[in-house]
């Protein structure tokens, strides 16, 4: 009851973006200060955390390109694959440009879409 | 360990010839960056999706400045949009930040100046802790002497995330309708852009691995494990690519 009305005032979802958004965000890196601040920087144990950090991330990549958000998510799961996969390539290629990665990953997937497009 | 490693506060010669503030100008200069173009253009989407959501811009902003984790962002979103009480939200959120814990645990020795380095600087050099900056930070930081390793990052993060901060702003705007194809492309760049420049940044064979075996296990325990996936994605996939390559370099001592 009083959740609804809560949520009916203006003020609400500066609330939500500050206790559920802001904090519950940093709250994380504050902790990374504190438990990182004892790591040695030539200790393994730094090397293990780097690979679960290294990890994470690539896990966040290939949700968001296995399980996109939005518009993207129409297009077939080959295409996202092979946009990416092609991007990666041409990224070895030029001896490790992020730049020419991501504009190759980007003509495919724009190519292969207006061509799906027009065959469909 | 050693004795020479004891006597902490030692000066080194170099410290007074270039000033924090110059470190922190540096810094700034070089967020005028692909990462920072390439994470503009991803908020840029976010900003179209945050209006389709019916966000007002100052919530759209407030997001991006206190937030500054797009992921996090997008799971607040939709969070806001469909009532979702404040508990639940936050544990939400929570979940999808768990990854800025290591991310931050890993680069702390790498800005920290033993002995000289207060805590609350490094509490605000970690709000800018998100994807592009780690990156960014672990492959180009390390070439930079020690004293200006900190004041450099901040300088870098506040660039990249008042520039940022000033184009959602506009392109909420501007942006009236997205069309389909660049929305959708838009949301390609981060991903591909983090998986050239994750690759660029490693500098063992542990981080290789390691990615390799997050970018498998990512989805599989995003769909077994919802929820908790990432967390078990970093701490599975960390800890096999860790003891495969520990197990490589010196065998099984």
């Amino acid at each position: 009851m009083t959740a609804t009305l809560l949520s009916e005032t203006w003020w609400w979802s500066y609330v939500m973006i500050l206790v559920a958004g802001w904090f519950a965000t940093d709250v994380w890196r504050w902790l990374g200060v504190f438990a990182g601040g004892r790591l040695r920087e030539d200790g393994e144990l730094l090397i293990w955390v780097r690979c679960v950090a290294t990890a994470l991330v690539a896990g966040v990549i290939s949700k968001l390109i296995l399980f996109p958000q939005g518009i993207l998510a129409e297009t077939p799961l080959w295409l996202r694959l092979a946009a990416a996969g092609f991007g990666f390539a041409a990224f070895f290629v030029s001896r490790q440009k992020v730049i020419v990665g991501v504009l190759s990953a980007e003509a495919f997937l724009l190519c292969g879409w207006l061509a799906l497009d027009a065959l469909g | 360990m050693t004795a020479s490693d004891r006597s902490a506060p030692a000066k080194t010669p170099l410290e007074p010839l270039v000033p924090s503030r110059v470190w922190m100008l540096r810094g700034a200069r070089s967020a005028i960056s692909i990462p920072a173009f390439i994470l503009t253009a991803a908020f840029v989407g976010y900003a179209g999706l945050a209006r389709e959501t019916g966000l007002t811009i100052y919530e759209t902003l407030a997001l991006t400045g206190f937030v500054w984790a797009l992921p996090s962002i997008v799971v607040l979103t939709g969070a806001l949009s469909s009532g979702m009480g404040l508990i639940p939200a936050g544990i939400a959120v929570a979940l999808a930040s768990v990854r800025l814990m290591p991310m931050t645990m890993a680069l702390m020795p790498l800005i920290k100046v033993e002995g000289k380095t207060k805590n609350w600087q490094l509490l605000v050099a970690s709000h800018f802790v998100a994807v592009t900056a780690w990156v960014f930070a672990m492959k180009h930081l390390p070439d930079l002497p020690r004293e200006g390793r900190l004041p450099f990052f901040i300088g870098f993060g506040a660039g990249v995330s008042s520039f940022v901060f000033c184009m959602t702003g506009i392109s909420y705007l501007l942006v009236e309708n997205l069309p389909e194809v660049v929305a959708g492309a838009l949301f390609l760049l981060t991903p591909v852009y983090f998986l050239c420049s994750l690759w660029g940044a490693s500098r063992l064979n542990a981080d290789r691995a390691a990615m390799i075996t997050g970018l498998v296990l990512g989805p599989l325990f995003f769909i077994y494990l919802p929820g908790l996936d990432l967390l078990w994605t970093g701490l599975a996939g960390g800890t096999l690519a860790y003891l495969g390559t520990r197990i490589a370099r010196r065998g099984l001592s």
